[in-house]
């Protein structure tokens, strides 16, 4: 493995822990950066274990720079460090720092669009430019976030804690939110690769840890279904020349069978609460793809219905009308999409395009095509729009 | 420990509450200064008569002028405060749910450092 891909695996887990052993998320981050220049400069090959080496590293780091300052914080984290047991004490129910520092990141008292940009910088490891591209926001913007939510932490004293039981359900929508997202970057990445494996485990990872914390919250089981249905489907979801396959092309004989169990487990014991949720009904809309040797439309479709009445957003509205177009075809679907509006979003002209093009409408479409490239930002989905706008050129019947 | 300013706000034109509700109001107000107390959490609190009772004084090149009335033309003044002590923002937002249940929005804003105890 290389630097940038070590890095990308083990900073969130890095500044995790050492925000847990210094107190203080920007001391962390500074650690962590500098034990990942160290290594640059000594690692001939990365050690078996490059988390643990840049957490003693960063640690060692973090003590002598505080050795040398003398302000009240760093005397106070440095006493911290040297008190630290090797084995952390737990207090709550989360036994993972990066939990807890999800916990921290989504506190109700930070803006919503702040969570977001913080847990993807400090869990996820992605770098501000690539936060922008999956918000469609300005680097400057995000980073200006970033900073304020970071400073509002230390001067409000936002703890570094796990919340008490009887704070959960206040804390946990905001952290279910920021784990969907940082899967969705994985899924989908907005750059580089189509599928980052990484944060893809890292949002699974955490998700099965939240459920295991709260196992009567159904958003949690719902949320974790998802992921592991979507999951599933991912070993199909490109072609051997690396080529985007849809849904309804994918070889279902590639897919996780053991991932698709356990998901179909959890959205039943999701419906025995009987407690619905924008999770759990997603969850549900994976479970009919994933269930049998096709869709059954009729059903995810009906389950559309009740997501869009539970949260109407533009993206659940243009997610329903691709299975609309399957149960009452295409011109209608079309028509559902009249009112969506979703501006910057590459998967609205893309999907008008496939329904145009099923209409035999090509000009449309070609230029329907021709507007989702220009914004799509992962090469691996611009060469698929490509090629489904090349299509259109061929006679039809034609291979 | 961290200090937090816990105030109550009082929009201008805003419908004056009645007897009764401002006898529940300093009622529990006062269960909330004993409960602050208490548990060792209270630093200063009070109410303030209303922003017409205000002056303020300013000094320009060494010579001291006062004008009548609030500091800004806003609609918004401040009506009480709470000054309190404690760990750490969660508790500081638990007294906050307290206090505001009593008398309205509360806006919690924690103290700059240096003038920490």
């Amino acid at each position: 493995m290389d630097l940038a891909s070590i890095y990308r695996a083990e900073y969130g887990r890095c500044v995790a822990t050492l925000a847990r052993l210094l107190g203080d998320i920007n001391l962390a981050e500074e650690a962590v950066q500098d034990a990942f220049t160290t290594a640059l400069q000594k690692w001939q090959t990365p050690p078996a274990n490059p988390g643990a080496w840049i957490v003693t590293t960063a640690r060692n780091r973090a003590l002598d720079r505080l050795r040398r300052e003398s302000t009240r914080e760093a005397r106070h984290a440095q006493a911290l460090l040297l008190h630290q047991p090797d084995e952390p004490q737990e207090v709550g129910p989360v036994k993972d720092d990066q939990l807890r520092l999800i916990f921290t990141c989504c506190h109700p008292a930070l803006a919503p669009d702040a969570r977001t940009a913080l847990t993807l910088r400090l869990l996820g490891g992605l770098e501000v430019p690539e936060i922008a591209r999956a918000y469609l926001i300005q680097k400057a913007t995000v980073a200006q976030r970033i900073v304020r939510a970071k400073k509002k932490i230390r001067d409000a004293g936002i703890p570094y804690r796990v919340p008490a039981e009887h704070e959960l359900p206040d804390r946990l929508p905001p952290v279910l939110t920021v784990l969907y997202l940082m899967f969705n970057e994985g899924y989908s990445s907005t750059a580089g690769p189509l599928i980052r494996t990484d944060l893809c485990t890292e949002a699974i990872r955490l998700a099965r840890e939240l459920a295991a914390l709260m196992p009567d919250e159904p958003e949690v089981l719902g949320l974790l279904a998802l992921l592991l249905l979507t999951e599933a489907r991912r070993p199909a979801r490109l072609d051997p020349t690396g080529e985007l396959v849809l849904l309804t092309d994918q070889d279902r004989s590639l897919w996780n069978r053991t991932l698709i169990a356990e998901g179909h487990d959890l959205v039943r014991r999701c419906l025995r609460r009987s407690r619905p949720g924008p999770y759990q009904i997603q969850a549900a809309i994976s479970a009919v793809h994933t269930d049998g040797a096709a869709t059954d439309w009729r059903q995810v479709l009906a389950l559309y219905d009740q997501l869009l009445a539970l949260a109407p957003t533009p993206v659940v509205a243009l997610n329903r009308a691709v299975a609309v177009a399957e149960v009452h075809g295409p011109a209608v679907a079309l028509a559902a999409l009249e009112d969506v509006d979703l501006p910057g979003y590459h998967r609205l002209p893309a999907t008008r395009a496939e329904l145009l093009a099923r209409l035999g409408r090509d000009a449309e479409a070609r230029a329907a095509y021709d507007q989702a490239m220009a914004l799509a930002t992962n090469e691996t989905e611009r060469s698929h729009l490509q090629a489904r706008r090349t299509e259109l050129t061929r006679p039809r019947g034609a291979s | 420990m961290r200090q937090y300013l816990l105030s109550v706000h009082f929009v201008e034109g805003a419908p004056a509450p009645s007897d009764e509700e401002m006898q529940t109001m300093f009622r529990e107000t006062g269960r909330i200064n004993d409960e602050m107390q208490a548990t060792g959490a209270w630093v200063f609190g009070g109410g303030l008569r209303s922003p017409d009772s205000a002056t303020v004084v300013r000094v320009e090149n060494g010579v001291a002028t006062m004008s009548d009335g609030p500091f800004a033309e806003t609609k918004e003044h401040i009506a009480g405060f709470w000054v309190i002590r404690c760990a750490d923002l969660d508790q500081a937002l638990a007294w906050a749910e307290k206090c505001a249940a009593a008398c309205g929005p509360v806006e919690v804003r924690p103290f700059d450092d240096l003038s920490q105890a």
